[in-house]
């Protein structure tokens, strides 16, 4: 009887280069919902690093700074939010190629700039609403322009 | 408000290191196993860490002084640094579609910050 799949003895699934089949539409799928919930983490925790360092003292001195900060708890949790939105992104990078997953990071931007439009009370304009446009559209086009075979050659 | 040489110096310095963490965490994420003990012992992933916080300590120096609409775009240039470190050190394909959507991406970044101003 033929085994479907090729045995790699000593290997754990997780421990396979990913490159192998990086780019197969299921992981291409994978990484991108990763990197979508690692904005949506880096755009939470921008939003309360900039809530948490407008309580600081205006005039002081870097350590007291350093320890308001600390004591600051949207800070903080901004920090940790950061440390998930970072791990969340080294599990994307996994299943995906960097050149392709690391601008889709710019999507933080527009999640920042509608969650400043509540928080913060920021307008908004023709240049922002544009910019996010030409954001959200150039992360359509990585995500959707992936070649469907990654080993073809591409045709010039 | 004048932007000064130092603060765009700055940014564009952490621009360039935070492009060299993206590129440690890559490379350590293709080594990740299903292990505790690799975790610990995979350098790369601290390696990309340290560099996100070096790049973090530099932007911040950057971005005390100067005009934040002009400095902020700055920092997209990382993801040019990157789309190149990926290039040379993962043999990735540079596809037309990365161009272009990368092309567009720091366009709608530098447009919106004109919409700060």
């Amino acid at each position: 009887m033929r085994s479907a799949t090729i045995e790699r003895p000593g290997t754990s699934p997780l421990s396979q280069p990913p490159a192998e089949f990086g780019t197969s539409k299921r992981n291409l799928k994978k990484s991108l919902t990763m990197v979508f919930g690692c904005t949506v983490l880096g755009a939470a925790a921008q939003i309360l690093i900039k809530t948490g360092l407008k309580l600081l003292p205006q005039h002081a001195r870097l350590f007291e700074l350093i320890l308001a900060g600390l004591m600051n708890w949207q800070i903080m949790l901004g920090l940790c939010l950061y440390g998930g939105s970072t791990a969340l992104l080294v599990l994307a990078l996994r299943y995906g190629e960097l050149s392709m997953l690391y601008p889709v990071i710019a999507l933080t931007y527009v999640w920042v700039a509608c969650l400043s439009l509540f928080f913060f009370h920021e307008s908004i304009n023709i240049y922002k609403a544009c910019g996010l446009i030409l954001i959200v559209g150039g992360v359509c086009v990585l995500g959707l322009g992936q070649p469907k075979r990654p080993q073809h050659k591409e045709p010039m | 408000m004048k932007t000064p040489l130092s603060s765009i110096l700055l940014v564009l310095g952490a621009s360039f290191i935070g492009s060299f963490g993206a590129t440690f965490l890559k490379g350590g994420a293709d080594r990740l196993e299903r292990n505790f003990k690799s975790l610990l012992t995979n350098w790369r992933l601290l390696a990309g860490i340290v560099t996100y916080l070096a790049s973090f300590v530099v932007y911040t120096a950057g971005i005390r002084n100067g005009e934040l609409t002009v400095l902020y775009p700055m920092v997209s240039l990382g993801y040019v640094w990157t789309l190149l470190w990926s290039r040379i050190f993962f043999k990735e394909a540079l596809t037309q579609s990365k161009f272009v959507g990368l092309g567009m991406i720091l366009a709608g970044i530098l447009v919106l910050n004109l919409g700060n101003r």
